[in-house]
């Protein structure tokens, strides 16, 4: 039996707003991620040049090589706008609770063989250093790039790194301790294994043009890093050595991995895909940031991996190629 | 099982500080300055970034927690109220102009702050200010688009709302909080904090969110409302940092003191200006009142605010100079810019209205020193014209203050019978201002003021019309072109309540609502 509840219908007047409206094609409901997102950002009449960058308008779109008709052509394949952000976190949040707690709790730490164990500290505690950095590069992006379609996803992405920095921060006191931490630390600062890696960021901290430091960071970086430290040596290589506990510790990151490269890709084919000029642009940073990084990398492979790396690396390098070419980019 | 060595617990300040600030170092393949160019330009002098003490200790696992909790609960009663057409709910349809107000003028503020605060996280080398900023930038864009997502129920409903991006950019008076917010973000770093974080989210938030917030509350709007109490820990946190971002540079170094106190100076006036809008939704927008401005001001300003500065004076820092004018002014603020708009009824995207008598009464006993003398004789004869046919719209562009972007419309402190002008000339041209701060505001940095994008200037220099239009043919009717360039619907988001549609079809659906037609 159908029950009909029963409301007093009024006819709107208008179905959404008409910024909306002039994007969707015509006055009809639209979504919480399109009212959220369309012309959030100001884009005429504004009253002073920066003090801080006199040369351009608040917001910008001369801040970067790229060209686009329309900025908001850059969507989001996740829709996020921050409630749909955060409860998505919040979801991930809880697993990655109980799997700390299931660890934890039956002191699966103590199980892992020391081997593991060292290598665990050694590898993946410096990077919470690489993440802190990329949580300062995207909030460059977010501050410095035009229009909310393209900048928004910067900050959720910023705060998502401040994240795993924190989480990667209880792996090590879980595993270690503060002293550990520090040892990292130290090894971030002076070891020659982590050099490369450290001079990328510090280089990627001076990078003006927000796109590119989007390609340096998002695309290139942690398209390597994520798939190199946490699907190629931690889920496959240390789970294979009695390591498993670890990949739940950084469940979290693989996840997130997973689900930020559909946006990464999304943003690399609507770059690429507005002109030939913009494809040779993308191409170009593409290709310098992911050379920089495989070499980078390449000795923060070989803690884990010793003479394997290199094997690793390209592999994870021809995947990276395959990503970037299915955006649209061949490299 | 294996037994762990017991590990050292750590306390909650240790562990936020291995969350936090243990993840910086320092940089040694680029320089200090190349990574941070905009630290050094504003004179404020950083010792030492540790020196920071953490407003509040929230890790991001935590914060996605709560915060989704808190979204999840506003996006359903969002959606009940939608559902139930909970807009015929509210005291009466003169209630959505403060809807208006909110959306073309604020919402879009909050945006601004989003990014302003993504800027200046950005900018700080401190680990423990970068993270607050960012985690404010991060509930600025909540802010700014739970706002939207509430209010979109009201324009599905109502005029005036319809092109709120649109209108904010170009709208005569929504330049004012436009140009405050533009003003806050070209400053340095340093000056955004002390002017959004501090002067504006601690010192005058009461005044402007809270107003808002509770009159939607008092006036039935539940969807206006649960956002604002939704919002209200957020702003709780944006507070404490406020606070602490003024000590941090005052402990810093002796010289950041004067520098600092002509930020509060200059941010105090500023914000204050803004505040005329909320003034006027108070005394006169608001069907049921919550508390006048006046009340409002004595309480939020001159007592807590009071209370504020007393503790900051072991800084050396003292209450603005400008409080004394707003005392002066706070008999007539919202009168007289209530008279302003209901004058520009035809160049505004909401509606104006005269008091009834017992509106009038209450204005009378709120403001005993001023209403009936100054005000309600005013009052009176236009709604005689009005009664007569001859509700008046003023048409002639009104000269606007320099920095502030108001009207000339505010009278001289202590003689309300007499309008304030001040002028200066600067490199051969000639600038006006409502007061002797905004003139002082211009005159330290006016190069920086020279850029105003003036909406009366522009709608002279034929800036303002859309494109392809020829104001030279004949029969051209200048507010007609202006209107379209601000997509504003003459007729139905314009011109006096008592003929609009709003006001028609909020009696037509509420008696749909409520009785058995």
């Amino acid at each position: 039996m159908q029950i009909d509840l029963r409301t007093v219908s009024i006819k709107p007047l208008r179905h959404t707003f008409d910024n909306i409206a002039r994007r969707i094609g015509g006055d009809k409901p639209a979504s919480r991620y399109q009212e959220g997102t369309l012309d959030m950002q100001q884009t005429a009449n504004f009253h002073y040049r920066p003090t801080w960058d006199p040369e351009h308008d608040i917001y910008d779109a001369s801040r970067t090589a790229i060209k686009m008709a329309d900025w908001y052509a850059f969507k989001d394949p996740r829709q996020f706008y921050y409630g749909a952000y955060t409860m998505a976190r919040a979801k991930q949040q809880d697993t990655a609770e109980a799997n700390f707690d299931f660890v934890e709790n039956r002191g699966l730490a103590a199980t892992l063989p020391e081997s593991v164990r060292e290598t665990v500290l050694k590898v993946l505690l410096p990077l919470r250093h690489v993440a802190w950095g990329s949580n300062m590069n995207n909030a460059s992006v977010c501050a410095y790039s035009y229009g909310t379609g393209f900048s928004q996803p910067h900050i959720y992405h910023a705060m998502d790194q401040l994240g795993i920095a924190q989480y990667i921060t209880r792996v090590g006191l879980l595993l270690g301790d503060v002293e550990s931490l520090e040892e990292a630390k130290r090894a971030w600062v002076e070891d020659d294994a982590w050099q490369g890696l450290r001079r990328y960021v510090e280089d990627t901290f001076v990078i003006k043009d927000p796109v590119e430091l989007f390609v340096a960071q998002n695309a290139a970086l942690d398209g390597l890093l994520y798939a190199l430290v946490y699907e190629t040596i931690i889920d496959d290589v240390l789970s294979s050595q009695g390591g498993t506990p670890v990949a739940m510790l950084t469940q979290f990151m693989t996840d997130w991995f997973a689900e930020t490269r559909k946006w990464v890709d999304a943003t690399v084919k609507i770059a690429a895909s507005e002109s030939a000029e913009n494809k040779a642009v993308m191409a170009g940073w593409l290709t310098h940031w992911r050379d920089r990084a495989a070499a980078a990398l390449l000795p923060v492979g070989r803690i884990a991996l010793g003479d394997r790396a290199d094997e690793a690396l390209a592999e994870v390098v021809q995947q990276f190629n395959a990503r970037m070419a299915k955006a649209g980019v061949t490299l | 099982m294996d037994m762990q060595v017991a590990k050292k617990k750590l306390g909650l300040k240790e562990r936020y500080a291995v969350m936090t600030r243990g993840l910086d170092w320092t940089p040694s393949y680029q320089k200090m300055e190349d990574i941070y160019p905009y630290m050094q330009y504003e004179g404020i002098k950083i010792h030492d970034w540790d020196k920071w003490e953490d407003p509040f200790r929230l890790t991001m696992d935590a914060y996605w927690k709560y915060q989704a909790e808190k979204e999840r609960k506003l996006y359903a009663i969002i959606d009940a109220f939608n559902q139930n057409n909970g807009h015929l709910n509210v005291t009466d349809a003169r209630y959505v102009n403060t809807v208006k107000l909110f959306i073309s003028g604020i919402s879009p503020l909050e945006y601004v702050a989003h990014r302003g605060f993504a800027h200046a996280g950005r900018a700080f080398p401190g680990p423990g200010p970068r993270v607050a900023c960012l985690m404010q930038s991060l509930d600025e864009i909540r802010h700014a688009q739970t706002q939207v997502h509430s209010i979109s129920n009201y324009n599905k409903y109502y005029n005036g709302m319809h092109d709120f991006h649109h209108m904010h950019d170009r709208v005569w008076f929504l330049s004012v909080p436009k140009s405050f917010f533009d003003d806050a973000i070209t400053a340095g770093p340093f000056e955004f904090m002390v002017s959004i974080g501090f002067s504006f989210e601690y010192v005058l938030t009461n005044l402007l969110f809270v107003p808002f917030v509770s009159g939607a509350a008092y006036n039935g709007d539940m969807g206006t409302m649960t956002f604002g109490f939704s919002a209200q820990s957020d702003e709780a946190r944006h507070m404490t940092l406020g606070l602490e971002v003024i000590k941090f540079i005052l402990e810093q170094d002796p010289a950041n003191v004067p520098i600092v106190q002509r930020w509060i100076d200059k941010w105090t006036w500023r914000g204050y200006r803004v505040l005329t809008l909320v003034a006027m939704m108070m005394d006169y927008m608001l069907p049921k009142r919550t508390m006048s401005w006046k009340e409002a001001w004595e309480v939020y300003f001159e007592e807590n605010g009071g209370a504020l500065f007393k503790d900051l004076a072991r800084y050396g820092i003292t209450m603005p100079k400008c409080a004394e004018q707003i005392a002066l002014e706070k008999d007539h603020l919202s009168h007289q810019a209530w008279s302003t708009f209901y004058n520009y009824a035809a160049a505004a995207n909401f509606h104006t209205w005269m008091p009834d008598e017992d509106e009038m009464a209450w204005l009378s006993s709120k403001y005993p020193e001023s209403f009936d003398k100054h005000y309600r004789p005013r009052y009176e004869f236009w709604r005689e014209q009005a009664a007569k046919g001859n509700r008046f719209y003023n048409k002639t562009l009104p000269m606007l203050c320099q920095t502030c972007q108001i009207p000339m419309l505010f009278t001289e402190p202590g003689d309300p019978t007499k309008i304030c002008y001040r002028e200066v000339d600067y490199k051969g041209d000639k600038y006006h201002f409502c007061s002797d701060h905004c003139k002082e505001i211009f005159e330290h940095e006016p190069e920086k003021y020279v850029q105003s994008w003036l909406p009366v200037h522009q709608i002279y220099q034929g800036n303002c019309f859309p494109e392809g239009t020829d104001p030279t043919v004949e029969g051209f009717d200048p507010l007609a072109a202006v209107l379209k360039y601000y997509n504003l619907e003459f007729g139905r988001d314009n011109l006096d309540f008592d003929i609009s549609e709003d006001k028609k079809n909020f009696a037509e659906w509420r008696g749909q609502a409520t009785k058995n037609a």
